[in-house]
């Protein structure tokens, strides 16, 4: 079933195109990735669905219903927003920080079933020893844990993630990338990522798009997006792409061609 | 089957603990919040004992307790001939001494510390900025500028002996509705505010030093006078105004603290879950600003608690507003108070403006929070 569709979706900056004609269809339970240069308008993409921006031209639906047409805290029941750099924040514990995520569905008082819920994600992403820690004490990846808990506990059937992955080792790159998937799988919820890493895209995507100056270049499962030719018009890198034991590697190779432009 | 049912009983005892910490984690905010209260109370009746009159605490809370019925009863009374008649009448001495003398001062020094403190944290969430308080936004040189307009060239937006309260008030306003212009029109993110707030400081102070300059001699010490801050131009007439303006805007800031935690997280967070930002930053700022300019109009620019407070008491029950608001609140009321108390003690009989106090207590004690403390906690 269709959770989300973007539909020709035009967005500027004062009078600087970002998107151009943005199509997207999404299902439940689907784990999209969008990958495109600097610039390309990845995370503008997100920040319209989640109506922080408001496109010019287009429209978005949630559920078959225009997000324009639905209140903040509506949409905040649906649509769960992880920015890429989260501002310093003051200090709080992992458990407060946690349950600013129920937000939208307590009025002043939080309830035993918040803390309950904040309980259950607190344990679902294994971060329950750090509950009554300072989040300014944790490192950054346990802290990117932490954040996607908050988006987790707004119950959200949409999750939009903005670099994910950026600034963890590897090792904390894969946990959140293998709780992200658990959580499309487990709890249905339709995901998309804006992420620089082919191959964690290639890895965990159902759905690649690629983008490349606001408009969608490619779009279709990761092999027939990933591929040299494509990755050398959009970054202007020559790549190597191989599939080992039914998984994609792309090792860039060099720079080739011109310097790109990213605004057309 | 024993060992996924030994897991599931695991999980539910890590479940518990987890909850028990929460648990005595807000207990600890609830039992601050409460100890602040009693210090006012003790604080508060230790004061009233000051002054040349000799009465003893417990006579103090004695009269204190025996005079509420008697000007309930006495309403109607009051509001026909006066509140000076009625202690002609009615009153002995002591209850005088206390009722129409210390127990204002008392009760501005504790409405103006809650006032000041509230208004302190509320600025600090909405700029998201640890240095934020009343006055770094500008509000207290406009409130002085419009005071000194007032005392030097007698120039205001009343006549008679409201006039310095008048001009301070709608001045200091001015400055935050400036802001909020400058805001609405750049959009409000913490950095325009504070800049614009940085910028309409020194606009009105150097106002403020033209008018200084050019005034006479016994107007221009009345301003430093006034610029200094003290609560010894309490009166009931100005408590009842000052106690609107606060019952007013602070409830309607503590609805505002979970929205006030979320701009913690980040405006693009904080949107995400559903909080329009804007007009949140927007409201509450109008609201701190109101009590803010409420209070130091009768008061004169008392700084520092709206900064200490705050600090003081992020550092013991950290940053959630829902419990901070009110524990900041009662704490910079004890603050004050106590700064108060010493200001009318320290070279008495003399009594120092306690704006003055504030700052030398708070300025050391503050340091050696910063220095002790080992860890971020903003």
């Amino acid at each position: 079933m269709v959770k989300l569709k973007v539909k020709d979706v035009e967005f500027s900056y004062a009078s600087v195109p970002i998107l151009k004609n943005v199509c997207i269809e999404l299902a439940e339970s689907e784990m999209l990735s969008v990958v495109g240069p600097n610039g390309a308008g990845k995370s503008t993409l997100l920040r319209c669905i989640d109506r922080i921006l408001s496109p010019q031209k287009g429209c978005i639906l949630l559920d078959e219903r225009d997000i324009k047409k639905m209140s903040r805290v509506e949409l905040a029941k649906k649509v769960g927003y992880i920015p890429q750099s989260t501002t310093s924040i003051f200090s709080a514990t992992v458990f407060d920080v946690v349950l600013i995520g129920r937000r939208p569905h307590i009025s002043w008082r939080s309830s035993e079933e918040d803390t309950e819920k904040v309980l259950e994600i607190l344990q679902m992403l294994n971060i329950e020893e750090f509950a009554m820690r300072d989040i300014n004490e944790l490192s950054g990846g346990q802290q990117q844990k932490v954040f996607i808990a908050c988006a987790l506990s707004q119950e959200p059937d949409v999750l939009l993630l903005d670099e994910p992955t950026s600034n963890l080792d590897i090792r904390h790159q894969l946990e959140v990338m293998d709780i992200i998937k658990n959580i499309v799988i487990e709890k249905g919820i339709a995901a998309i990522m804006a992420i620089h890493d082919l191959n964690l895209a290639a890895r965990y995507a159902d759905r690649i798009i690629m983008m490349n100056s606001g408009k969608i270049f490619a779009a279709g499962n990761p092999a027939s997006v990933l591929t040299p030719e494509n990755i050398k018009h959009v970054y202007g890198v020559e790549s190597e792409v191989m599939n080992k034991r039914g998984r994609l590697h792309i090792v860039p190779i060099r720079p080739v061609g011109k310097p790109l432009k990213h605004t057309a | 089957m024993t060992s996924s049912s030994e897991a599931i009983t695991e999980i539910r005892t890590k479940r518990a603990e987890i909850k028990a910490q929460y648990k005595k984690f807000v207990g600890r905010k609830i039992i601050f919040i409460l100890s602040s209260l009693v210090l006012i109370f003790i604080i508060a009746g230790v004061a009233a004992t000051l002054g040349s009159f000799p009465i003893s605490v417990i006579e103090v809370y004695s009269i204190i307790w025996h005079g509420i019925p008697e000007i309930f009863h006495n309403a109607g009374f009051i509001m026909s001939h006066g509140i000076k008649e009625f202690y002609q009448t009615y009153f002995t001495t002591e209850e005088i001494v206390i009722w129409g003398l210390r127990l204002p001062r008392i009760i501005m020094g504790i409405l103006a510390g809650i006032g000041l403190a509230i208004a302190g944290t509320t600025m600090q969430g909405v700029v998201r900025n640890p240095l934020a308080s009343p006055y770094t936004l500008g509000i207290a040189s406009a409130a002085s500028f419009g005071a000194t307009l007032a005392i030097i060239l007698g120039a205001g937006f009343i006549t008679g002996k409201y006039i310095i309260i008048v001009n301070a008030f709608v001045f200091a306003l001015l400055s935050s509705f400036i802001i909020y212009g400058l805001s609405r029109y750049k959009s409000a993110t913490p950095e325009t505010m504070i800049l614009a707030g940085i910028a309409l400081m020194y606009l009105f102070s150097a106002m403020t030093g033209i008018l200084q300059y050019f005034g006479e001699a016994e107007a221009v010490k009345e301003v430093v006078f006034w610029m200094f801050g003290s609560l010894g131009r309490a009166s009931w007439d100005k408590l009842s105004l000052m106690s609107i303006i606060i019952a007013l805007c602070i409830p309607l800031i503590m609805l505002k603290s979970w929205d006030l935690n979320a701009l913690g997280v980040g405006d693009e967070r904080a949107k995400s879950l559903g909080v329009n930002v804007e007009q949140t930053r927007i409201v509450c700022f109008i609201l701190a600003s109101l009590v803010t300019a409420g209070i130091i109009c009768f008061t004169g620019t008392i700084g520092f608690i709206g900064l200490v407070s705050p600090h003081m008491c992020r550092m013991v029950i950290g940053g959630d507003n829902r419990y901070l608001i009110p524990a900041s609140g009662l704490f910079g009321a004890a603050l004050l108070l106590g700064a108060d108390t010493i200001a009318r003690t320290i070279v008495a009989p003399v009594i120092l403006p306690v704006g003055l106090i504030t700052s030398f207590m708070g300025v050391p004690l503050f340091l050696y929070l910063i220095m002790r403390k080992r860890k971020e906690y903003w």
